[in-house]
C-alpha cells in the first residue's frame, strides 16, 4: 500500500516498475480529494500537461534517464515558489490570477530528478505570519485536530505531508516558516543554511532570511529531497559556489565518500557519528515561558542522545531575547522594498484609476491583507528619513552581533538542541488579533535565520491535547550532513513517529507503522 | 518610546502606497507603535563599534560574464499585463 | 550682472549618466541593442517578475574600474549596492539598484582646459569654443557609482494613457558625480568632453547626448562674489544638447540672482529645462516622496575587488590622449598641434596612425587629415567617430599622390570618396579617368597640337607678353582632360616655346 510508503521506497518501487507513476499521482489526487475538502491545505493542483509529464517521466524512467533516489515522486509545493504555467499566487489577492511564464530554479531541479508537481499549497500571505491564516483564500486546518492551526507560513504544505497528501513538499522558512508548522503537524523540515538553496523563483519576503527547503515524514526523505534542490545557481547572487560541505568536528569524511554509503549505512554511521559529539542546550531558550511537556521532552531527547555517547550541556546565548525584536525590524523593512513591485502595472491585481497614484493606491490597497500591509507600512516607515538609523542600522548591527554569538558557540559545539516554538499548536483564529504576540511566538526559530545557520525540525512528542511538537537541532554554516545525521539518529532513538492517518481513523498503533 | 501619530501614519501611507481605512487609522497606529516599541528593547545592546551586518551568508559574489544568454522575452513579459497596447504594458498618464 | 551693485559667483557641480556599451543589461542577459521592438529584449529580471534575482555582470564592474582608474579615483574594495525605492512605472520594480553607501570609486579628477581669464559672468552661448590662451583647471570627482537604466515611457495624451516598454531597463549605467568645482559654462563643456574623449578612449560608452548614452544633470547655485557661503542649488534635467547645457546655466543663474536680488529664496528643487522655450520648470509633484529610503539591497552581495584585479584592469588601459600625442610626435615627426587634434578621437588617431605606417609618409598623412579630412567632416555635420574608411584606402591615395600619379585637384576629390564611401582610390581613379598623363609622349603631342592652334598667341608669348603663358598651360590641360600633372606640363611647354 502506498500510504505505508515512504518517499525513497515509493520511487525504488516504481523504478522496479511494480508500480507506475500515473498510480502514484492518483493515489495522492485520491488522498487531497477525500481529505482536503476539511483541511484545505492545497491551493491549485496540476492540471495542465499532467498526464503528458506522467507518461514522459514513465518513459524517462524506464529509459534510464531518471534513477535518483526521488524519480517518480510528486511534490507538493508552497505557493510563493513560481511554478511555470501553473498559478503561483502567495494565497493573495494581488496575485490570484497570476501564471509565471517561469520555473523556480528549485523546481526545474525536481523535474530534473524525476519528480512531479502535484499541486500548491496554502500559507500566509507571501509568507507573512505564523499561523497560515493571513491567507487571501482559505483557513488551512491542522490534520491532528481541525480546530487547531498547521502552522505558518508553509502551513499548506505541512498539512499535506501530515495528512499523507504528499510524500513530500517544499516550503519557504524566513523565520521558522518550515520548521515551526513541521514541529506543529508531526512532520520534519530543514532550513538549509544561507545561500544553500536558489532563491530565483521564490517570490520575495525577506530577502537576506529567505531559503527553500524540504518537509516529509522522515529525516532521510527529506535529506533526499534537499540534495535534488540544494547547490549553486548561477541565477542567483547569494547563492553559494562550489560544494561547501562541512561534516562536522567528528569523523570527517570526504564528500564523495559520504555520497558513495547506502542508505543503511547512512543510518548505521549516523548512530555512529554521535558518539562523543558535543551538543549545546542554550539555556535561554529553554526559559522561554512555556509548555513543561515540550521542556521535558528536550531533556528526555538530550538524555536518549547521551546515552549513544554523546556529550550533551547546557550552555548560553545571551542575546536570544533579541532575535525577535531583530527579524521583524529587518523582515517588515526589506519586505516593503520587496512587495513594492506589485502596483497594477505589470501583472496581479488592478483597481482601474484615471490617474497612476491612485491605481497604485488602490490596486494595492485592495490586493494586499491585513497583516501584509502592516508590515509593509511598518518597513517603509523603519527606513524613512529620521528613523533608518534607530531601527534598521540599529538592527544590522544585532544582527552581527548575533551570528558572532553563534559562530562562538560553534567553535565549542557540533550542533545546539532547542525547541522549535515556545508551545503547541494555537486555535484557529486565536493569534491575529494581537500581532506582537504572535511575532513573540518566533523566538526559538529567527534567531537561525538571522545568523543564516541550518536547523531541523524533527518530530518528538505529543502535548496532553495530542497536538505533536518537534525538537530543533541547528547546525553550523553548510552543516546541513550533519544535522541529517543528527536527526535521523535520534529518529531511530525516538522510535516511529505516529501518522495522523492512524490517529484519525484510530486504525494502527503508534510505533508498528 | 515612539509615538506614532496621524502624520506619521500618512506617510507611511504615502511613501508604501496604500490607503488605510477611517475606522481602522487609530488600531494600525497603536499596532505600529506597540512592535517599535518593543523593537527598542534593542537599545539595551550597546553596538556603538559594531559594523552592521547588511548580508545574509557568505560574503562575495560569483559576476555573470558579458553574454547574451536570453531570447526574445516578450511573451512571458506581457502575459499577465493587467493592460497592454502594442505590446507594450497601459498604465495611466505619468506626466 | 544682477541690477543691483552685487556680483555673484556661479558655482556648478555636475552629475553625468553615461550608458555603457556592453552586451547585456547589468543585472541580467538580455541584449542591450538599441532600437528593438517594444519589450523583445526583456525577462523575469529586468521587467521586475516576483522570485526573479539579479546577477551582477562582472563588465559593469570592470568598466566603471576603468573609468574611476583614468580619472584618478580611489577603488573601494568592498563596493556595495543599494536599493532605491520610489514608484514610477519606468522602474519596474518600483526600486532602483544603485548605489549610496559605498559606491565603486571615490575621490579623482579631471583635469581640463579652459581660456584664460575668461570673466566668470560670461555663459558663452558658442559651446565654449573660445580662442585664446589656455589655462589648466582641475575638477574633482566626488564618486562614481553603478545603477541600472529605467525603461521607457511613451504618452498618448488624448488617451491619457503611458505605455511602457522595458527594453532599456537595466541597461547598465555609471553616474559621475563632480563637486561643485566648475564656475561657468565652458567650463562645464570643456569638462564634459574630456569626460567623453575618457569613455571613448576605454571604450565603454559612445557617449552621445542626443540619444541618451550621455546625460546631464546640472547642480547650480549661486553666490555673491568671493563669499565663502554657499547659496542653495537647484538640479537641472533634460539636457540633451551642449548648447541647451551652456543656455540653460546662464537663464538659471539670471534666475537665481533675479530671486535673490528681490529678496526671495532659491528653492532646493529639481528642474525640467524645456529647450524649445527656453525655460526651466520645477519638476515638484505632491506624490513624489524624496524619502528614497535607501537600504543595502540583499539580493547583490557586495564586490570584493582586490589588487589583482585593480592591477588586471590597469594593465588593460588604453593610451590615452596626451600619451598618445607626445609619441605621435616623436615617432612620426608631425608638429606637436597636429597631434593635439588628431589624438582628441581614439578613433581618428587610430585611423591617421594606421595610415601613416601603411603610406611610410606620416607628415603628408597628417596634412591630409588636418586639411582636407577635418574640412569633410565639418562640412558633413559628422563626429571623428562615425568615419569608417580603410586606412590602405587613403594611404594608397596618398602614395598616388607623391608618385604623381594624380594632381593635387584630383587627389582631393578621391579622397572625398575614400572618406565618405570608402572608395579604393586606385580603381576609382582609373574608372573616372583621373590618373595623371605620365606618357611624356603623349603629353608632347597634346603641346604640339596646342601651339599649332594658337599661333597668335604664340607669338604674344615671343613678343615677351609673359602672362599668356598661363592660358597655353590651361588649354593643354583642357586637352588633356585635366589628367596631366600641371607641373610637368609646365616644364614641358616651356621647353617647346623656347625651342620654336
Amino acid at each position: 500500500m502506498i500510504e505505508q510508503m515512504d518517499a525513497l521506497t515509493l520511487s525504488e518501487k516504481i523504478k522496479k516498475g511494480t508500480l507506475g507513476v500515473a498510480e502514484a499521482v492518483g493515489y495522492y489526487r485520491d488522498q487531497i480529494e477525500r481529505k482536503d475538502g476539511e483541511l484545505k491545505a492545497f491551493l491549485t493542483l496540476a492540471e495542465g500537461g499532467l498526464q503528458e509529464r506522467i507518461a514522459e517521466l514513465q518513459e524517462g524512467i524506464r529509459s534510464g534517464q531518471y534513477t535518483g533516489p526521488l524519480a517518480g515522486v510528486p511534490v507538493a509545493i508552497k505557493d510563493n515558489i513560481c511554478t511555470k504555467g501553473l498559478r503561483t499566487s502567495c494565497a493573495s489577492k494581488m496575485l490570484e490570477n497570476f501564471i509565471p511564464s517561469y520555473d523556480a530554479t528549485v523546481i526545474q531541479r525536481l523535474r530534473d530528478a524525476g519528480m512531479l508537481v502535484l499541486g500548491k499549497t496554502n500559507m500566509d500571505e507571501f509568507a507573512m505570519g505564523s499561523t497560515s491564516e493571513t491567507s487571501s483564500f482559505q483557513i488551512t486546518k491542522n490534520p491532528w485536530n481541525p480546530e487547531y492551526v498547521p502552522g505558518g507560513s508553509s502551513g499548506g504544505s505541512a498539512v499535506a505531508v501530515a495528512a499523507g497528501m504528499a510524500p513530500l513538499a517544499l516550503g519557504s522558512d524566513t523565520g521558522g516558516s518550515i520548521r515551526q508548522p513541521a514541529s506543529f503537524c508531526g512532520v520534519v523540515g530543514l532550513l538549509p543554511t544561507y545561500g544553500r538553496v536558489s532563491r530565483y523563483g521564490l517570490v520575495a519576503y525577506a530577502s537576506s532570511l529567505d531559503q527553500i527547503g524540504p518537509m516529509g515524514r522522515t529525516v532521510a526523505e527529506c535529506r533526499a529531497l534537499y540534495e535534488a534542490i540544494a547547490g549553486y545557481d548561477e541565477k542567483d547572487g547569494t547563492s553559494v559556489p562550489g560544494t561547501v560541505r562541512c561534516l562536522g568536528k567528528m569523523r570527517k569524511m570526504t564528500a564523495t565518500e559520504y555520497d558513495g554509503l547506502s542508505r543503511e549505512e547512512k543510518q548505521k554511521r549516523c548512530m555512529e557519528r554521535i558518539k562523543g559529539m558535543r551538543i549545546g542546550i542554550p539555556k535561554e531558550y529553554l526559559q522561554a515561558e512555556m509548555n513543561g511537556e515540550v521542556r521535558d521532552a528536550i531533556k528526555n531527547t538530550a538524555t536518549l542522545l547521551e546515552q549513544q555517547g554523546a556529550i550533551v550541556e547546557e550552555m548560553s546565548l545571551p542575546l536570544t531575547e533579541y532575535g525577535v525584536a531583530t527579524y521583524y525590524l529587518l523582515a517588515c523593512a526589506e519586505a516593503s522594498s520587496n512587495l513594492s513591485r506589485f502596483d497594477g502595472g505589470k501583472y496581479g491585481k488592478r483597481v482601474e484609476e484615471k490617474e497612476l497614484h491612485a491605481m497604485y493606491k488602490k490596486s494595492r490597497t485592495e490586493g494586499f491583507g491585513e497583516e501584509t500591509k502592516r508590515r509593509i507600512l511598518l518597513g517603509s516607515f523603519i527606513l524613512s528619513e529620521g528613523y533608518y538609523d534607530a531601527y534598521y542600522l540599529k538592527a544590522l548591527k544585532v544582527k552581527r552581533l548575533i551570528k558572532e554569538e553563534y559562530e562562538n558557540a560553534f567553535r565549542t559545539y557540533d550542533c545546539l538542541l532547542t525547541p522549535v516554538a515556545p508551545g503547541t499548536a494555537p486555535k484557529l483564529s486565536t493569534s491575529l488579533q494581537n500581532p506582537l504576540q504572535m511575532y513573540l511566538g518566533d523566538v526559538d526559530t529567527v534567531a537561525v535565520n538571522l545568523a543564516g545557520l541550518p536547523a531541523i525540525s524533527v518530530p518528538c512528542g505529543m502535548d496532553q491535547k495530542g497536538l505533536p511538537f518537534g525538537v530543533q537541532f541547528i547546525g553550523n554554516a553548510f552543516c546541513e550532513q550533519l544535522l541529517f545525521d543528527v536527526a535521523e539518529a535520534y529518529e531511530e532513538l525516538r522510535g516511529v513517529f505516529p501518522t495522523v492517518g492512524e490517529r484519525m481513523t484510530g486504525n494502527g498503533k503508534a510505533g508498528e507503522r | 518610546m515612539i509615538r506614532i501619530d496621524a502624520e506619521i501614519l500618512e506617510k507611511a501611507e504615502l511613501l508604501s502606497k496604500l490607503q488605510i481605512e477611517p475606522s481602522e487609522r487609530e488600531r494600525t497606529m497603536k499596532e505600529m507603535e506597540k512592535v517599535l516599541s518593543y523593537a527598542e528593547k534593542l537599545n539595551e545592546l550597546d553596538t556603538e563599534d559594531v559594523e552592521p551586518l547588511t548580508h545574509g551568508g557568505w560574503s562575495g559574489t560569483m559576476l555573470r560574464q558579458d553574454v547574451v544568454t536570453n531570447s526574445d522575452g516578450k511573451e512571458g513579459t506581457l502575459a499577465n499585463a493587467p493592460k497592454q497596447t502594442d505590446d507594450q504594458f497601459v498604465v495611466p498618464k505619468t506626466v | 550682472m544682477g541690477k543691483g551693485n552685487k556680483q555673484y559667483d556661479t558655482v556648478i557641480g555636475l552629475e553625468v549618466h553615461i550608458e555603457l556599451a556592453t552586451e547585456t543589461k547589468i543585472f541580467c542577459g538580455c541584449s542591450t541593442k538599441f532600437g528593438a521592438l517594444p519589450n523583445t529584449q526583456t525577462c523575469p529580471v529586468c521587467t521586475g517578475m516576483p522570485g526573479s534575482l539579479p546577477v551582477l555582470n562582472q563588465k559593469v564592474v570592470e568598466y566603471a574600474m576603468a573609468l574611476g582608474l583614468a580619472t584618478n579615483c580611489r577603488i573601494n574594495r568592498r563596493t556595495l549596492f543599494d536599493r532605491k525605492n520610489y514608484f514610477y512605472p519606468d522602474n519596474p520594480q518600483n526600486y532602483q539598484i544603485s548605489q549610496l553607501y559605498a559606491p565603486v570609486c571615490q575621490d579623482g579628477k579631471l583635469e581640463i582646459e579652459v581660456t584664460a581669464g575668461a570673466g566668470k559672468d560670461v555663459e558663452s552661448g558658442d559651446g565654449g569654443k573660445n580662442t585664446g590662451t589656455k589655462k589648466r583647471k582641475t575638477i574633482r570627482i566626488h564618486e562614481m557609482h553603478m545603477e541600472e537604466d529605467a525603461g521607457k515611457l511613451t504618452h498618448d495624451e488624448a488617451a491619457g494613457i503611458s505605455l511602457v516598454d522595458y527594453n532599456r531597463s537595466g541597461v547598465p549605467l555609471i553616474e559621475i558625480v563632480s563637486e561643485p568645482d566648475m564656475e561657468n559654462a565652458e567650463e562645464v563643456i570643456a569638462y564634459l568632453e574630456k569626460l567623453r574623449m575618457l569613455c571613448l578612449y576605454l571604450g565603454i560608452s559612445d557617449c552621445k547626448l542626443q540619444e541618451g548614452s550621455m546625460r546631464v544633470d546640472v547642480n547650480l547655485s549661486v553666490k555673491e562674489a568671493g563669499s565663502d557661503v554657499l547659496g542653495t542649488r537647484t538640479e537641472m534635467k533634460n539636457l540633451n544638447s551642449f548648447k541647451a547645457i551652456s543656455r540653460a546655466i546662464g537663464t538659471e543663474r539670471e534666475r537665481q540672482i533675479a530671486l535673490l536680488e528681490n529678496g526671495k529664496a532659491v528653492e532646493q528643487e529639481t528642474r525640467r529645462w524645456d529647450d524649445a522655450a527656453g525655460v526651466s520648470y520645477s519638476m515638484r509633484s505632491k506624490e513624489d516622496s524624496k524619502d528614497y529610503r535607501y537600504f543595502p539591497e540583499p539580493d547583490v552581495p557586495p564586490v570584493l575587488i582586490d589588487r589583482e584585479w585593480i592591477e588586471a584592469i590597469r594593465s588593460r588601459q588604453p593610451e590615452f590622449q596626451e600619451e598618445k600625442s607626445i609619441r605621435f610626435v616623436r615617432e612620426y615627426g608631425i608638429p606637436a598641434y597636429d597631434a593635439d587634434i588628431l589624438t582628441q578621437s581614439k578613433h581618428l588617431a587610430a585611423l591617421f596612425e594606421e595610415t601613416a605606417k601603411v603610406s611610410g609618409q606620416p607628415k603628408k598623412t597628417a596634412n591630409w587629415f588636418m586639411g582636407e579630412l577635418l574640412r569633410l567632416l565639418k562640412e558633413a555635420g559628422k563626429e571623428p567617430e562615425e568615419l569608417s574608411f580603410t586606412p590602405k584606402h587613403a594611404a594608397d591615395l596618398i602614395v598616388a599622390v607623391e608618385e604623381g600619379k594624380i594632381n593635387q585637384a584630383n587627389a582631393k576629390e578621391v579622397f572625398a570618396r575614400v572618406v565618405s564611401e570608402d572608395a579604393e582610390p586606385l580603381s576609382y581613379m582609373e574608372q573616372h579617368g583621373l590618373l595623371s598623363l605620365t606618357d611624356e609622349g603623349a603629353l608632347q603631342t597634346a603641346i604640339d597640337e596646342v601651339l599649332a592652334e594658337n599661333p597668335a598667341i604664340v607669338e604674344e608669348f615671343r613678343g615677351g607678353k609673359e602672362k599668356v603663358f598661363g592660358f597655353l598651360v590651361g588649354q593643354v590641360m583642357k586637352k588633356t582632360k585635366g589628367k596631366a600633372d600641371p607641373g610637368t606640363v609646365n616644364g614641358l611647354l616651356r621647353k617647346s616655346l623656347e625651342s620654336l
